[in-house]
């Protein structure tokens, strides 16, 4: 077992990328993911081939990373939501050129210039697309700081597996929140990659980084294409927490400090002999449906808790098929659900129920 | 018989989509003699824009990416900052490079990042049919400038060669024209130079090629090529505009 430190989630997510070869990190300032850009700031240009450069933009630094993507070499940028939003025209352009690339969002409130507190209010975003055009980005939730890095981790090698960009969706509390942490292993891509732009050395014919297809039979086949990508996707890499679901009757869902919270609700309410459980997705695209359906089987309600005006519980309804109820405990803008207000919302669709 | 001339081994066999009488091809020519001539293509990386060099990735045979409309410096950068042995170029338009594309050009260029950027200016979005670009003339008539350019509302065109010298870093800025056979000679030498600059580690190097579109000016070729003469250099004076190699030796 790795010692572990104290680190501030976003450190611990720098450190993380560090740690699974990724040597190019582009960054602009934005509350409150800053400290992952300064702890770049402070380690690439002390590394061998460590490429850290604060962009004149968000777009501009998704843009850099689109070209080092194409280069083949593991990449991250990260910001926050209204930094997200300029950074989707590059994210789609990443997807259509079938990509693997990293993107951090630690999230708050909106819409507009919004706030600085956490939110998860992206989480359509993140998860619908985002930019333009039809694709789907592997979505990463962590619940910890620990998470925090162990999921950075594990997005790169996803990226790179499936060529595809891959986003950790954390929010403000994970991001600023510190605790012990056990540092993943270093470790390098390991995956070949003859698209790369990298020089032909005359060896072999030019490599053509693109996303452009001005024939339509052929631009639906790249879709066709990278749609059997995402089947894949969605069949090896559901991943979810579930927790005191073996006799629970009735599951909250949520994902990040929601979660957190959610399991001190359980706590309560169990002492009060009501048997709550959480599924926490830990993937959020692909979404944990199969899960949630097996679910509706056996408890009587589902309490989607967000940081959002629920945006998550329409995912929960499609995958529980209409079969028991499913109602929203939320606070949005910047603020957390607290303990008291979930035993109150689930004890009311208890109640509910009974009549 | 001896090959008096032949296409150059850095363009492909693909042929080219651009309209009768377009310099792109003469240009596109010019950036492969120049790659040719320094023995670079296994190493080269080309960024092309969006625009009507957009397909300029099925025409050089060295490695290419298809960048975002203006996007292409930034691009670059990140290809040239992982590939630092690499030699990594653009080529844009006007549109692309200093509209839709300033801050990430003006960036470029004040990072003295090591790139090559071929800038073509023709004052007119082509692509998209021929509308107002950032550097159509006073006066002048384009779709979305029916009654001509008015300054007072579409302002002044842009002078990107004279805007990128004011800054300190940038290494070589230098404008040239696709028109006639002497400045074409002239072109040649300074996209070499551009390139030379970029093997030689001094830093950003900005070509700016004054250029015609015949298509969306309503000229036949040759009339465009006049057009260039008595109206575009005129106004974008041909020459070097900033040359740290001269600047040393002064």
């Amino acid at each position: 077992m790795p010692e572990k430190v104290l680190m501030k989630g976003n450190e611990a997510i720098a450190e993380a990328a560090l740690r699974a070869g990724c040597r190019h990190y582009f960054g602009y300032p934005i509350t409150p993911q800053t400290e992952l850009t300064a702890y770049m700031a402070k380690k690439l240009p002390k590394m061998e081939g460590g490429v850290f450069l604060q962009a004149e933009s968000e777009i501009s630094a998704i843009n850099m990373v689109y070209g080092v993507a194409g280069t083949g070499k593991r990449v991250m940028t990260s910001s926050s939501s209204p930094g997200i939003s300029l950074k989707q025209e590059g994210i789609s352009y990443i997807a259509g050129a079938d990509l693997p690339a990293v993107i951090v969002n630690v999230q708050r409130g909106g819409p507009g210039l919004g706030g600085i507190q956490p939110s998860q209010s992206d989480y359509f975003q993140a998860t619908k697309g985002g930019g333009h055009g039809d694709y789907h980005l592997i979505v990463l939730t962590p619940s910890s700081v620990q998470e925090m890095a162990d999921l950075t981790s594990l997005a790169f090698d996803l990226a790179d597996k499936y060529r595809c960009p891959a986003m950790l969706l954390a929010d403000g509390t994970m991001g600023q929140m510190m605790e012990p942490v056990a540092l993943p292993e270093e470790k390098e891509s390991g995956i070949e990659k003859p698209w790369a732009v990298t020089g032909t050395q005359m060896k072999r014919e030019h490599n053509i980084i693109n996303s452009l297809y001005l024939s339509p039979e052929v631009l639906e086949k790249t879709n066709f294409e990278r749609f059997e990508r995402y089947a894949e996707i969605e069949k090896n890499e559901v991943r979810y927490e579930s927790y005191m679901m073996d006799d629970a009757d009735y599951a909250l869902v949520a994902f990040g400090i929601a979660a957190r919270v959610a399991k001190n609700a359980i706590t309560a309410m169990r002492k009060e002999g009501l048997k709550v459980g959480l599924i926490r997705p830990i993937t959020i695209w692909p979404f944990p449906k199969k899960a949630i359906r097996e679910a509706a089987d056996k408890v009587k309600g589902f309490v989607s808790v967000e940081l959002s005006m629920g945006q998550m519980i329409e995912d929960v309804k499609l995958a529980e098929e209409c079969l028991r109820p499913v109602v929203l405990c939320n606070r949005a803008g910047g603020m957390i659900p607290s303990v008291d207000q979930i035993i109150k919302v689930t004890k009311e669709l208890a109640e509910g129920g009974k009549n | 018989m001896a090959i008096v001339f032949e296409k150059p081994k850095s363009l492909t066999s693909k042929e080219l989509h651009y309209c009768p009488g377009c310099p792109h091809g003469i240009i596109h020519r010019l950036v492969a003699e120049a790659i040719d001539k320094l023995g670079i293509e296994g190493r080269t990386i080309g960024v092309a824009p969006v625009g009507c060099a957009v397909m300029a990735y099925d025409y050089f045979s060295c490695d290419m990416v298809e960048a975002a409309h203006g996007r292409a410096p930034a691009v670059a950068t990140g290809i040239k900052r992982a590939l630092p042995g690499n030699i990594v170029f653009t080529y844009q338009g006007d549109g692309d490079l200093a509209s839709i594309g300033m801050a990430e050009t003006v960036h470029a260029a004040t990072r003295n990042e090591n790139i090559t950027i071929i800038f073509v200016n023709n004052a007119i979005y082509g692509m998209t049919g021929g509308q107002m670009a950032p550097t159509s003339l006073p006066g002048q008539v384009t779709q979305t400038s029916p009654y001509g350019r008015d300054v007072k509302v579409a302002g002044y065109p842009i002078k990107v060669c004279e805007m990128l010298s004011a800054l300190d870093a940038p290494y070589y800025i230098e404008r040239v024209a696709a028109n006639n056979v002497k400045n074409v000679l002239k072109a040649k030498k300074a996209i070499e130079k551009a390139f030379r600059n970029q093997i030689e580690g001094k830093g950003f190097s900005l070509i700016e090629v004054v250029s015609a579109c015949p298509t969306n000016w309503g000229m036949t070729p040759q009339k465009a090529l006049e057009w260039v003469d008595n109206n575009m250099i005129p106004y974008y004076p041909l020459g070097v505009f900033k040359d740290k190699d001269q600047e040393a030796k002064a």
